[in-house]
């Protein structure tokens, strides 16, 4: 029998329906695969005894015959940006240290009334602001994936879910939460070799869920699979009255339906994606990809998304602006990390606490959005960047008429070494440069890993779909993820 | 178009952020990297084109307006640096 700790969710499912452990022994199992991950640095807060709650709770509600729910045992890491009650949360960044949410995230609360339990609070980007989790207040999140040249360098999980994807790389957790704003998820699950999915915009309430930029922030499962990835967003999807960008739609039952036979599908494979030093593994592997959907059933149709190359730029005016917004809350006064020096007023309070409790990449992005936004500057750039991102919506829809979903790398390279690229915030957003368009656009996009680059490390396909239909990015994700055969895991060496 | 660390002061000022003279100086080059780098949205014709306000076409719901919460002074104050009688406190503001 396959070892607990290497089974996902629907392998915990089954196992537990099937007798062959306890909820219990799950959870324990992991408990200690946390202990034992200490050197990664992926949990900030760890919370055993909810895990071992929520099993007790699966254990006996499958001794008195009921119904379990679609999450029943599985104990699952937090990404620290759902607030958790009575669990510290902070988005990794000195400003909230000490913050003990009063009420629960819509997502989590879905997810543990889906019988979810839940190991820690997971590390991450500061304020889910990077690429490499490199800007977390608490230390970097170090990838359990190592280069195969020996030389055993630390390497970067991918951001801003960095935490995320390195537990569920590290089988230290079965599935994890993560957030995308710009490829937050896809990105490091790419890094990783996990399956990460974002949904449409809007079917997973932003309540609860610490704001970085309102307009693109959406919670994603990151998970080992296609079908684990289908039933947990089953759990954290779905209408809630407290988010106005809520949508009012029943949330289908993906899992049920997964076919991974494409016949009648068109993939569009979009021409402005073939970037400028691409390196030749990754574009091997979107070759690749193509005959795996073919062998699939699907056509393969070229197609142009003209306004491609400005979807980074738009990207860095319109998240830095809305971030500026939602960070302003974080005055001292309310709540979080307050910083007065002797005999200052009210407004030197405020710029000491942002001053002493922002780490580098969140004040330049706060700058920045503060700067567009600024009298005089914002037509040109955020009226602008609007307008332009009307733009790269449209390329989409044009799209659509010739095709269903679009298969595009999911990041420009693999995972880089900590370090390597946290001198440069430029050469960092470049990262982005494939999850960053169907972000804007507001549309559903997965990662599958689909192989490993020269040295050994995951490589990423990206697959994204019309607005609501993620039913067909899972089926062509699964179509991939059957093909490619992708079964290699980090070797344990913390 | 380049700023300069009296723009960056200002900046910072309009953010409520404390910076040192050390700090602006650093920003200056990082800032105008990154803003050249954002000025080619400018190539762009956009003389034709709306600004986005929804990425998901989705109607403002309104609800009763009525009091949907309250009684909840303890949890709301819970997380305050200083909270005394009840209410958030402030260095003084009036002089």
């Amino acid at each position: 029998m396959t070892a607990i700790y290497q089974l996902g969710i629907a392998g915990i499912r089954s196992g537990i329906a099937d007798g062959d452990f306890t909820a219990k022994e799950v959870a324990e199992t992991f408990i200690a695969r946390v202990r034992a991950a200490k050197p990664l640095n992926a949990f900030l807060v760890e919370t055993p005894e909810h895990a071992l709650a929520a099993a007790e709770a699966t254990d006996k509600a499958k001794a008195a015959g009921e119904d379990l729910g679609k999450m029943a045992g599985v104990p699952i890491g937090m990404k620290d940006l759902f607030c958790t009650q009575g669990v510290e949360t902070t988005a990794a960044s000195g400003i909230l240290k000490g913050f003990v949410p009063q009420y629960e995230s819509t997502v989590s609360a879905n997810l543990f009334k889906a019988g979810a339990g839940m190991l820690g609070k997971l590390n991450l980007d500061q304020f889910a602001m990077g690429s490499s989790n490199e800007t977390s207040a608490f230390g970097n999140v170090i990838s359990p994936w190592r280069r195969n040249d020996g030389g055993n360098a630390d390497l970067t999980p991918g951001g801003s879910s960095g935490g995320s994807a390195t537990v569920v790389s590290g089988r230290i957790a079965p599935a994890a939460t993560g957030t995308d704003t710009g490829g937050s998820i896809r990105q490091p699950a790419a890094f990783t070799g996990i399956t990460g999915f974002k949904p449409t915009y809007g079917r997973c309430s932003r309540w609860g869920t610490i704001a970085f930029a309102s307009s693109l922030d959406q919670a994603g499962p990151m998970a080992h699979d296609v079908r684990d990835c289908a039933i947990m967003l089953e759990s954290m999807a779905g209408f809630d009255a407290k988010d106005s960008t809520s949508l009012d739609l029943p949330v289908p039952d993906w899992e049920a339906a997964l076919n991974s036979n494409l016949a009648g599908k068109k993939i569009g494979i979009p021409k402005e994606y073939r970037v400028e030093n691409m390196p030749a593994d990754i574009d091997a592997l979107w070759q690749k990809g193509i005959e795996m959907l073919k062998d699939a059933g699907a056509t393969i149709v070229d197609v142009s998304l003209p306004h491609t190359k400005y979807a980074l730029p738009a990207y860095y005016i319109i998240a830095p602006a809305e971030a500026s917004s939602n960070l302003s809350r974080y005055d001292g006064v309310r709540y979080g990390l307050r910083d007065l020096p002797d005999g200052a007023g009210l407004q030197d309070m405020y710029a000491a606490t942002r001053e002493a409790g922002f780490g580098d990449e969140v004040k330049r992005r706060i700058m920045i959005g503060t700067y567009v936004l600024s009298a005089g500057y914002y037509d040109a750039y955020y009226t602008q960047a609007q307008k332009v991102r009307t733009l790269i919506a449209q390329d989409f829809d044009k799209a659509w008429n010739s095709c269903d979903l679009l298969l595009t790398p999911t990041a420009p390279s693999a995972a880089f070494g900590l370090g390597e690229k946290s001198d440069d915030p430029l050469a960092m957003y470049l990262n982005d440069v494939f999850t960053v368009p169907s972000s804007l656009a507001g549309l559903p996009a997965m990662s599958v890993p689909a192989g490993l680059d020269g040295k050994g490390l995951p490589l990423g396909l990206q697959i994204i779909g019309k607005a609501l239909d993620e039913q067909s990015v899972f089926n062509a994700g699964l179509a991939i993820e059957e093909r490619a055969g992708f079964v290699a895991k980090p070797e344990q060496w913390w | 178009m380049s700023i300069d660390k009296e723009t960056v002061k200002k900046i910072a000022s309009l953010s409520r952020i404390a910076i040192t003279e050390a700090e602006a100086d650093a920003f200056v080059p990082e800032l105008n990297q990154i803003l050249g780098w954002v000025e080619q949205l400018g190539e762009v014709d956009t003389s034709k084109v709306e600004p986005m306000t929804a990425v998901i076409p989705n109607k403002l719901r309104l609800r009763e307006d009525v009091v949907t919460d309250g009684e909840i002074r303890e949890k709301i104050l819970a997380n305050a640096p200083i909270a005394e009688h009840g209410f958030f406190a402030v260095p003084k503001v009036i002089e």
